[in-house]
């Protein structure tokens, strides 16, 4: 299934995109697709837990089961106002 | 839309909320300040995710107004690179009475702060950083 993952902020500045197209296999978790970005950025290392997690444009569960054709986008702490 | 890329219009924003009945309204700005936790600030440049950032202020707002159904309420939210001295939101909170109009406006701006995903980056003399995360970038 694919999925399509956005950046924002300070995981746009250390993933150097903007998003990203994943192909994923079915059962895959929001929470899997943070441990594959703490493997490939010595940045994340020290964040074992996913910040808050969004699909589709709501707050959702770490533990989610992605669906194909999902957004999915991690929430580092927000700071509007 | 409550996002906004040009300079917030905070006048205008009081205009479209006030109605007849309305006894007072209470307009709070948040403004870039030029330091933060000691550290000089010269700007600061705000991002966000910004569909979900209209649906949550959405959801926000209907909160706060069936909370204190006397109350109407906007705000506005600049996005972008802001100087020293400018404004980052406006929230208008207008009712018959000045008590429920203080308290709407402070938990429309209290919310904001904690779900909407907008995230501002401060820059200044000693570089830049993402508030809020602890890492370096």
């Amino acid at each position: 299934m694919k999925v399509r993952l956005l950046f924002f902020a300070v995981l746009r500045d250390i993933a150097g995109a903007d998003t990203r197209d994943l192909v994923l296999a079915e059962g895959t978790t929001a929470r899997d697709v943070w441990q594959s970005l703490r493997d490939e950025h010595p940045l994340l290392h020290d964040y074992l837990q996913p910040p808050m997690t969004a699909i589709n444009e709501s707050y959702a569960a770490p533990d989610s089961v992605l669906r194909d054709g999902d957004e999915l986008a991690f929430i580092p702490p927000v700071a509007g106002g | 839309m409550f996002l906004t890329d040009a300079p917030l219009d905070p006048r205008a924003l009081v205009a479209r909320v006030m109605r007849a009945s309305d006894g007072a309204y209470v307009l709070f700005e948040g403004v870039v300040r030029n330091h933060h936790h000691g550290k000089a600030v010269t700007s600061i440049f705000y991002d966000a995710y910004r569909p979900m950032a209209e649906k949550e202020l959405a959801r926000i707002v209907r909160d706060v107004e069936t909370e204190f159904p006397e109350t109407a309420v906007a705000v506005q939210h600049r996005l972008g690179q802001l100087d020293v001295g400018e404004s980052s939101i406006a929230i208008v909170a207008a009712s018959p009475h000045r008590a429920e109009a203080f308290a709407a406006c402070r938990a429309l701006i209290d919310r904001i702060k904690e779900t909407v995903p907008i995230w501002k980056k401060e820059r200044g003399p000693d570089g830049e950083e993402w508030v809020g995360w602890q890492g370096r970038s």
